[in-house]
């Protein structure tokens, strides 16, 4: 078993996906723009973006699917498309939805998958299969027709498709589509339990609340291109905490923040100021949120209430690709 | 870096290749499928309805209708024969032209082939498997045909050494292997055909498209080869030899027909087939 280990040798590398300046133009439509990603291995990395920004064409991209028509991809430090037959084994996959042979049992499909790959060996193949059904709670159903499955059904025996084989990368679009809640909660279970086991697991998603549950990095496409990508941590604090004072005496207030070097602005009985990046890595530039309190008390300011804001990943999301109607966004 | 070298210990130690297994997984799916069934089943019952027709009717053709029709009610090992004359203009391009343009659309339509490529399947080898599943089926299709036929004329006539064309008479063992060789002969005829309907097939994600547009060629063909202003065009035309079979019941064998059907069967499988994968290596698969 080749385990993924950060930065396995010359061959490794230390990225499971490096992608450089990746263009995909359909006639005069350009729908991914010079995209640079770079996923770390050991990584749980979100993809988010709004329909239509380009994540599944970039996916596809990287799974050799189309070809780009500018720039590069490296899967697990090979080039591909070159490598796709070795590097490719190696990777699971779900790309934009399951697809089914409705004609076929789950068990049945999922063996024609495995017997797809030259490397796979055919001895152990039905073994395969049966784990990978279990591993998404499909067994029980294993022996039926596809066409009679459910959105959810589906979803899960296209997960078992990417779970086929011990895989260094998975590359996961919208797993939790169609999945109701415990489905969702499994899905997450389960890609956490991949990667602890040290599977790097690209997951692209809408559900930014999932992103924020799972991912330890994050990448946002707006309209093909990339515009921002880093640890999830640094998505959330470029936006800035704030601090907001709910007071009778604003005024006081206010230059009571000024005096610690804050920008305050005053609407509504309310003194709100920006505090700069967060986290518990404080770096001490700004004041800490106890010590605003104390200076406030301390000058004698009637504190009504007083609360520290991060702001949602969704505040993020929205402010990095603009409101769903937003024409001139 | 180089690709090559960087390839993991792990995918080396694994690296003795299975490529048949698709190919295994390909005609399972093919014949398993109810579609392919029921498509053979319905050319199992061309040969059933001649012979049923002929027996209740009672009537010998008077030398109308097609070749073979009037030896049945004196042997019923001319049925098969019959019914392969009757299928070869429609009911055989018909449901070779539905395998082989499903091949690679039918799957692009299923979604399934991004998972058969990200598997990876390899372009070249899931094209050579399709065209495999659909020579398989060109075999089948006659196969199927005859055994119905011989079966049903068995029961329902008398069954004695066949008179050949050539006047000789052959025993049942000569008739047998003569019968293999013509379900090897359509077989052969339908290859070009064939590779057509893959080449279309990879043109599109619609597979009623592609099956359409592949039984129409075969139609085409058919009909430009009844124009005697085009005689020099008819030696071209993949479908020119497809009842060019007679000469396989002579004796001695006359194999002229066979060879340049071969020959010419070759020819469109080498274009086609190359069309094909220069369509297939470099398409976006976008389905």
């Amino acid at each position: 078993m080749t385990s993924a280990e950060p930065a396995a040798g010359p061959a490794g590398g230390a990225s499971a996906i490096l992608a450089r300046g990746l263009t995909k133009r359909f006639g005069r439509r350009l729908a991914v723009d010079s995209v640079d990603l770079d996923v770390p291995r050991g990584s749980v990395f979100g993809f988010l973006g709004p329909n239509g920004s380009g994540k599944t064409t970039t996916i596809r991209m990287l799974l050799g699917l189309a070809r780009p028509t500018a720039g590069q991809v490296e899967l697990l430090g090979e080039r591909m498309p070159r490598a796709t037959a070795t590097v490719l084994p190696r990777v699971g996959a779900l790309v934009e939805g399951p697809a089914l042979y409705p004609f076929l049992t789950a068990r049945d499909g999922l063996s024609r998958l495995d017997a797809a790959d030259p490397r796979s060996v055919s001895r152990t193949r039905g073994a395969r299969v049966a784990e990978a059904l279990e591993r998404v709670g499909l067994t029980h159903a294993a022996d039926k027709k596809a066409h009679a499955y459910s959105l959810g059904m589906r979803q899960r025996l296209g997960l078992a498709g990417a779970l086929l084989r011990e895989r260094e990368l998975l590359v996961l679009d919208e797993p939790s589509n169609g999945l109701d809640p415990q489905g969702t909660r499994e899905v997450r279970a389960l890609i956490r339990r991949l990667a602890d086991d040290g599977t790097t697991v690209f997951v692209s998603s809408h559900l930014l609340g999932e992103v924020e549950q799972l991912c330890s990095h994050v990448a946002v496409m707006r309209a093909g291109r990339l515009v921002m990508s880093g640890p999830l941590g640094e998505l959330r604090a470029a936006g800035g905490r704030s601090a907001a004072v709910r007071t009778p005496d604003p005024d006081a207030a206010a230059s009571v923040l000024a005096g610690l070097g804050l920008r305050p602005s005053v609407a509504d009985g309310v003194v709100t100021a920006d505090l700069g990046p967060g986290g518990d890595a404080h770096d001490g530039t700004e004041p800490a949120p106890e010590s605003i309190v104390a200076a406030l008390v301390a000058a004698g300011v009637r504190v009504r209430g007083f609360e520290v804001t991060t702001p949602s990943l969704e505040d993020r999301f929205v402010a990095l690709t603009g409101e769903g109607f937003d024409v001139a966004g | 870096m180089s690709p090559d070298e960087a390839a993991p210990a792990a995918t080396r130690r694994s690296a003795a290749l299975r490529p048949f297994a698709l190919f295994g997984s390909e005609l399972a799916t093919l014949f398993l499928r109810r579609r392919t069934i029921a498509m053979l089943a319905a050319l199992a019952v061309v040969p059933v309805l001649i012979a049923v027709v002929v027996r209740v009717t009672g009537a010998g053709s008077n030398g109308r209708g097609p070749a073979f029709l009037g030896s049945i009610t004196d042997n019923g090992l001319f049925v098969g024969f019959t019914a392969l004359v009757v299928c070869i203009p429609l009911f055989l391009p018909l449901t070779l032209g539905v395998v082989a343009g499903d091949t690679i659309a039918g799957e692009a339509a299923l979604g399934t082939l991004r998972y058969l490529l990200v598997a990876p399947a390899g372009r070249a080898r899931l094209l050579l498997a399709k065209y495999a599943g659909v020579a398989a089926f060109a075999l089948a299709a006659p196969v199927v045909i005859v055994l119905a036929g011989m079966g049903i004329g068995a029961l329902l006539f008398p069954v004695r050494p066949v008179t050949l064309l050539s006047g000789d008479t052959t025993d049942a063992a000569g008739l047998l292997a003569r019968t293999a060789l013509l379900a090897c002969y359509v077989a052969l005829s339908l290859l070009g055909l064939g590779a057509i309907g893959l080449f279309v097939s990879t043109l599109t994600t619609v597979p009623v498209g592609a099956m359409a547009a592949t039984v129409v060629l075969a139609g085409a063909s058919q009909i430009l080869d009844q124009l005697p202003q085009l005689d020099w065009l008819h030696p071209w035309l993949f479908t020119h030899y497809w009842l060019g079979f007679g000469d396989l019941l002579r004796d001695p064998i006359v194999w002229d027909s066979y060879g340049q059907d071969a020959l010419l069967q070759a020819a469109y499988l080498a274009v086609f087939g190359a069309l094909a994968y220069a369509r297939f290596a470099t398409k976006d698969i976008l389905s």
